[in-house]
């Protein structure tokens, strides 16, 4: 199958619908503004005098609320498919998924230690806990990426094939840790611990969004650097060595970048699966497999869908909320399998 | 020019290759012949850097292998291995084009590159389709495109080593590959290639090495290495050794 799009059309395309997911997930929510009040109201938030002062609470709910939480989404959605095309690439592998690699586990043990270690110490005090918990889950994915790293490296070469292993053999390992802190849990604790494992972009604040915003920069001016070394890295890494590429120092930058963007979004938002893997997917079959334009427009097709995830998981069942991650793996999963049975084709 | 002098592999306690010592000149080709398992693969690793030699030394024009910097090699060494693992639909003119990262000739430069060494591999055709709808031989000769555009025009300080590059391929094709390989040596390149079929050694390679368990038997011109009992103690097989009734080289036939 040939690729449909030419880049160009594609970058534009993407670029309006991350213009309208990034409106809309301004402008719709569970307190209704109207859609010409919201743009109003955004204008005013960037120093354009629009309108009149009955927009002061559009503007508040916009600037204080809405907007963080749109960043979030972008930010996070943005990162997950960077690092999706990494590990992809890595793996040489389609169908992999940023998660192989031990940082969304290592993430979700360290949110279980802060979250039910937290209480059994007598509770964290309200101030820090969103802090405490992100500062863990970031460290744990950095941690858990760290040993599986360590566990493929033999004679100065890194073996991605071991580090696979390692991968899924500590995503296991941590899974039990979590269990048992699980088990240790009270009730208030568990329903905490859950729902942090579905993922949400509740309660973003820009406090929390400044160090998310960081990693995702650097991510997304790092990977495009190592486009070309990635496209090479697909054809074996032999083949890249030969072709001049340092494969050892791509393959630590790819895993060390990973492990900064997945936990990094890990820590603000909680595991949302599927974007990582399903994203970098979709935009090959669009535009083929060349890195230098795969990079930048996963990163703007991964912003937009998890801003339209984020709507649904808002609106759908408003004034409540369902956990964005339920939302991403009710889309996702369906669509991986779609794409097997396709591969199998 | 690669020189290999006395080099030995270690792979755990064995020693997959011993004393090899070796010279690819340019303007020449040298196949290397051997049974499966003769190390004729490793011998190619060693040669390019991949596996490390416990002894003796590879030297890249008068430069140690190992001092290389990696694009600065990368423009003068190229090296086809014996199979692909790509698994991305890539057009066949992106996976050629790969062979000029090394390089910043332009776009444009690059774009007539791609085709001149399709067009020796006799993959022209072929340019703009997905890499992943070819059949193995065409997958093959669209690699070894990948690696004479790398090295494109060829000339005098360029070393092409091949790893068996007609192993998948029909017999027109077995042809029209070494006929490339030839015409590249012929520019200037030194020339490396591993082969199975004596009969295609015998035509298109100016000198051959016989390898046996990771011990050079024979170097030497074609009709010097290719010979009835050297043959039969190496291979264990029984062959009668004729000349070519056109072109005069050996022409090997099994009893």
């Amino acid at each position: 199958m040939n690729p449909v799009l030419r880049p160009r059309s594609l970058f534009i395309a993407l670029g309006v619908l991350l213009a309208l997911a990034f409106f809309l997930s301004l402008a719709l929510g569970p307190v209704s503004l109207h859609l010409l009040d919201s743009l109003q109201a955004l204008l005013r938030l960037v120093g354009v005098p629009v309108g009149d002062d009955t927009l002061e609470q559009a503007q508040l709910i916009i600037g204080q609320i809405r907007m963080p939480r749109t960043l979030l989404g972008l930010s996070v959605g943005a990162v997950l498919a960077l690092c999706g095309v990494a590990m992809q690439g890595l793996f040489r592998n389609p169908l992999a998924d940023p998660g192989l690699i031990g940082v969304s586990s290592g993430a979700a043990l360290g949110a279980a230690i802060a979250i039910v270690g937290g209480s059994l110490f007598g509770g964290i005090p309200e101030a820090f806990a969103p802090y405490l918990l992100s500062v863990f889950a970031f460290a744990g994915g950095l941690g858990v990426t760290a040993l599986v790293y360590r566990l493929g490296r033999r004679d100065g070469q890194t073996s991605v094939a071991t580090m696979l292993l390692a991968g899924i053999a500590l995503t296991a390992l941590a899974g039990a840790v979590i269990g048992l802190f699980t088990y240790l849990a009270d009730d208030a604790t568990l329903r905490t611990l859950t729902f942090w494992n579905l993922g949400s972009l509740n309660g973003a604040s820009y406090a929390r969004l400044w160090p998310l915003l960081l990693v995702t920069f650097a991510v997304a001016l790092w990977l495009p650097r190592r486009a070309k070394a990635l496209n090479a890295l697909l054809l074996g890494e032999s083949e890249a060595r030969h072709l001049g590429f340092p494969v050892e120092r791509v393959k630590r930058e790819l895993v060390f970048c990973t492990a900064l963007g997945v936990g990094a979004a890990v820590a603000a938002a909680g595991m949302i699966g599927f974007i990582g893997l399903v994203v970098p997917h979709l935009v090959r079959l669009l535009v083929g497999p060349d890195h230098r334009v795969l990079l930048p427009a996963s990163a703007l097709a991964g912003a937009s869908l998890l801003l339209f995830a984020d709507l649904i998981a808002r609106l759908l069942l408003a004034p409540a909320e369902l956990p964005i991650g339920i939302v991403t793996a009710l889309i996702g999963a369906p669509f991986f399998i779609y794409l097997l049975l396709r591969g199998r084709a | 020019m690669l020189r290999a002098d006395s080099i030995n592999v270690q792979r755990g306690d064995s020693r997959v290759l011993e004393q090899v010592s070796l010279e690819l000149v340019p303007g020449q080709v040298l196949g290397v012949l051997g049974p499966n398992g003769a190390g004729k693969s490793t011998l190619l690793a060693a040669l390019c850097g991949e596996l490390a030699v416990s002894a003796g030394s590879v030297k890249l024009d008068q430069r140690e292998l190992s001092d290389w910097q990696g694009v600065e090699r990368a423009q003068r060494l190229a090296v086809l291995p014996q199979s692909s693992t790509l698994n991305f639909a890539f057009k066949v003119e992106e996976v050629v084009g790969m062979g000029r990262l090394p390089h910043a000739t332009g776009r444009e430069r690059d774009q007539q590159i791609i085709g001149q060494a399709l067009a020796a591999a006799d993959a022209q055709h072929l340019l703009a389709r997905s890499y992943l709808a070819l059949s193995g031989g065409e997958r093959q000769r669209v690699h070894l495109a990948r690696v004479l555009a790398q090295l494109w025009p060829g000339g005098i300080g360029q070393t092409l080593l091949l790893d068996e590059p007609t192993s998948m391929l029909d017999p027109l094709h077995q042809h029209v590959t070494l006929q490339a390989t030839r015409r590249f040596a012929e520019q200037g390149a030194a020339v490396m290639v591993i082969l199975h079929d004596l009969n295609l050694a015998a035509r298109y390679c100016d000198r051959l090495l016989l390898l046996e368990r990771g011990v050079p038997r024979a170097m030497g011109k074609p009709e010097e290495v290719l010979q009835a009992e050297l043959l039969q103690s190496v291979f264990g097989l029984e062959v009668l050794v004729h000349k070519h009734p056109e072109r005069g080289h050996p022409l090997i036939i099994a009893r």
